[in-house]
């Protein structure tokens, strides 16, 4: 008994002990798909939600093909700062939003108008870098998704650019198209579809830092020095729908502070990265597993 | 055949075997549904039992999947406590035998329609027969309440030392009476609501709707449903424990009434949660302080009663601090069950008091995943660990001995612990380390789980493969069960 109970601390300690290297490197792969591509999803019905309720959607509109990588939102944050748009408070990227109507709902927080947080600039979790003038991507992390910027951040960009961020509604449809598939690209899911947890991408590491983001598009079909991907395209031809990070909506609901998000996560199981599963938190959250598109 | 007909009559007629059957069939469901997720699936193995059992996973079912699998285990583990309270409190043979056999019939009809409806493809008479079953369990409950009816003179306890009312009517048995009734008309506040409303096409699970700022009605009886469901089983295993311990004296005279006016607020608390749902809150919050104080008065009882007979037992007439500690400590089997609701504090109820208390501050800045977390580990803990104390009491009335008693209760008191401690660790993980920093607190809190849940499956299986020998055996163990009570029925006795 005393010998089972010494080597289970001894291997909790040694576990425990071994330090997180957020900075690591990433490998580096080039998936081949343009991150400022955009792809265009026709007017017309398609099955929303987990029971397949008919939807019409009576517009076009385009998307971008994968998430707003840390160079694209480099070079808006260098942009808006240049501009004014944004400014530093401390250690955060904020900008201003001019509020939500509050209706006292249950658990509601009242989003007034004022300066809101965009990144915060000293978290180890950012992949990017500022030297109090510029921000620079950190090597190696150039076309994966950007992480750590809240609602407000993820809106201001598509904005900047003269888009927006989807509707849950159009981020469905573009994820599912016209039929019933819980996955962008069909019924069932693989290790090798999208970066989940567990699912051995070469940006995974669970004795060191965990899941990692992948590049946008990576799971494409390629081969990566051996690690072999299926081409895990939407209907529409987007990437990254399901897994590597969640990507902000939105939709402002009446008597909620909530943001809502959709695709699951690097950090998540499969069932999570169905099209239908929503997570939400609030507009100023900020996490190393959630990003964003935009649509116009 | 003979030797068939005997082992039969021994597993499905008599306490004892339907109560090893029950866990036996709970441990197999566990084991075999424990390979679709989890590490198990991380491992391959899912895909493995995919396959060649040809199980059918589609996706956009998951949620009505995990609502039967939960019934089902629910389902078994009603019927242990019932055939444990049939078998602990006085009443006709021929009702006990009615009850025990309508509620195996219904619990083995809920597994072999609820399952296969769930796993291999939807053929609606397995759902009939799946709700077939859980109208059985039902219509056996009602029966149970029934045959626990209170104020019959024949039940009318004999010794002053057990609760009892002015006219001598045994409150303990109102305490299992009310804790019946609770339950019964708990069961209806899902069933009703869930086939109006639900009308079991659009299912889904309860902590995937606690954000939403209008919950219907459904959304609130469901989650109200499970919650008293689960707080009801873990109150009428407290009573099944304390009649076990022989609880009596003046704690249990202050306890009995606890459990009673605790099982009928709390109830009473969740019931209203759908017309009055912040009110409710506080009623609930009423009801389990009470309840629990209850079981806090049986912990005292039973640890006073453990060290006093553990240093009679050493013939010390008046131990120190470890001589009494020791002596509490010397039968796990006995200690463990106590100990185990104890713990229930630091990873059930603690937590879930410190989560609603600082919601607003501090869980609902998190995104709404880690609060999930929060909610299904939280009630998986409690689950399990309800299951463990049960697993206790049956290896005392298993007759397990000597060394083989310590290992087992050791091993199950220690390795439980350090799964639901793990587990809460990591489900409250963000309140100690920042997202990016997280992995080696999950690496230690995943394997320290993992550790302590297959101990936990080892210890069982090593329980079962233990009776099931035995049923080979002529004149085993089994054949002595067939016609033991499994404790005293202080109404009659003494």
């Amino acid at each position: 008994m005393n010998k089972l109970i010494f080597i289970l601390l001894s291997l909790s300690l040694i576990t425990a002990c071994t330090p997180v290297d957020v900075t690591a490197p990433a490998p580096v792969f080039d998936s081949g798909v343009d991150p400022g591509r955009w792809v265009t999803i026709p007017a017309g019905t398609f099955f929303s939600g987990q029971f397949n309720k008919e939807t019409n959607l009576d517009y076009d509109y385009e998307i971008m093909v994968t998430d707003v990588t840390n160079s694209q939102y480099t070079e808006f944050l260098n942009n808006a700062l240049a501009d004014g748009s944004i400014k530093l408070v401390g250690n955060q990227i904020v900008g201003y939003y001019p509020g939500d109507p509050f209706n006292k709902g249950r658990h509601e927080e009242e989003i007034a108008a004022g300066d809101y947080i965009y990144i915060p600039i000293d978290d180890p979790a950012l992949r990017l870098s500022f030297d109090g003038k510029t921000f620079q991507v950190i090597e190696t992390w150039e076309n994966h998704p950007v992480t750590m910027v809240s609602w407000f951040g993820a809106k201001a960009y598509c904005e900047y650019y003269g888009g927006k961020l989807p509707s849950e509604l159009e981020w469905e449809k573009a994820a599912r198209g016209t039929d019933i598939r819980p996955f962008p690209w069909g019924f069932e899911i693989a290790r090798n579809n999208a970066n989940f947890i567990n699912s051995r991408d070469p940006f995974e590491d669970n004795q060191k830092f965990g899941s990692r983001t992948s590049p946008v598009g990576f799971f494409n079909g390629k081969n990566y020095e051996g690690y072999q991907t299926l081409d895990s395209a939407s209907p529409y031809g987007l990437y990254d729908m399901a897994g590597n990070v969640w990507q902000w909506t939105n939709d402002v609901y009446k008597s909620q502070h909530y943001r809502y998000m959709r695709g699951g996560s690097k950090d998540l199981y499969q069932s999570n990265l169905r099209i239908w599963v929503r997570n939400n938190a609030t507009p100023v959250f900020t996490s190393p597993s959630v990003g964003f598109r935009c649509v116009r | 055949m003979q030797a068939l007909k005997q082992r039969f009559k021994f597993l499905f007629l008599s306490t004892k075997g339907l109560i090893l059957v029950g866990i036996a069939m709970c441990a197999l469901i566990s084991a075999f549904f424990g390979m679709l997720s989890g590490p198990m699936a991380d491992f391959g193995i899912k895909d493995v039992i995919v396959k060649f059992f040809g199980i059918k996973l589609i996706e956009a079912e998951r949620e009505g999947r995990l609502i039967i699998l939960y019934h089902s285990i629910a389902m078994i583990v009603v019927a242990i406590e019932t055939y444990m309270i049939t078998g602990l409190l006085a009443m006709k043979e021929n009702q006990r035998l009615f009850i025990n056999s309508t509620i195996t019939i219904g619990y083995w009809a809920v597994l072999f329609g609820g399952l296969p409806f769930a796993y291999w493809g939807h053929r609606w008479p397995f759902h009939g027969l799946y709700i077939a079953g859980l109208s059985l369990i039902f219509f056996a409950g009602c029966f149970l309440l029934y045959a626990l009816f209170p104020w019959q003179k024949e039940y009318k306890v004999k010794d002053k030392q057990y609760a009892h009312t002015r006219a001598g009517y045994s409150v303990e048995r109102i305490a299992f009476f009310v804790m019946a009734l609770a339950t019964l008309l708990s069961s209806l506040f899902g069933a009703i609501p869930g086939s109006y409303y639900g009308n079991g096409f659009e299912t889904f699970l309860a902590e995937n709707v606690v954000r939403e700022p209008h919950k219907t009605a459904l959304d609130l009886s469901v989650i109200g449903h499970l919650h008293i469901m689960l707080a009801l089983i873990a109150i009428a295993c407290c009573l099944i424990i304390g009649r076990w311990m022989d609880f009596k004296g003046i704690w249990h005279k202050l306890a009995m009434p606890l459990m009673i006016v605790g099982s009928f607020v709390l109830a009473m608390g969740t019931w209203l949660v759908v017309p009055f749902e912040t009110a409710a809150h506080f009623i609930i919050y009423g009801g389990s302080t009470l309840a629990m104080l209850g079981a806090l008065f049986l912990v005292i009882f039973s640890w006073c009663k453990l060290i006093r007979e553990g240093l009679e037992r050493k013939g010390i007439k008046k131990g120190n601090f470890f001589q009494a500690v020791a002596a509490l400590l010397s039968d796990p089997v006995k200690f463990g069950p106590t100990w185990q609701m104890v713990f229930m504090n630091f990873t059930v109820s603690f937590v879930g008091i410190f989560v609603a208390v600082k919601l607003d501050e501090i869980f609902r800045k998190w995104q709404f995943m880690d609060e999930r977390l929060i909610l299904t580990g939280h009630w998986h803990i409690l689950a399990t660990l309800t299951a463990t104390i049960l697993l206790l009491y049956y290896a005392d009335l298993a007759g397990i001995k000597g060394k083989a008693r310590q290992w087992f209760g050791w091993l199950l008191i220690i390795f439980s612990d350090l799964a639901f401690g793990s587990v809460t660790v990591y489900e409250m993980k963000r309140m100690f380390v920042e997202e990016s920093s997280q992995q080696p607190i999950i690496n230690t809190t995943t394997l320290l789980g993992d550790i302590g849940l297959v101990m936990v499956l080892v210890v069982l299986a090593a329980l079962m493969v233990w009776r099931l020998t035995d049923l080979f055996k002529k004149k085993g163990k089994w054949s002595k069960e067939s016609q033991e009570p499994i404790g005293i029925q202080v109404e009659v006795n003494k």
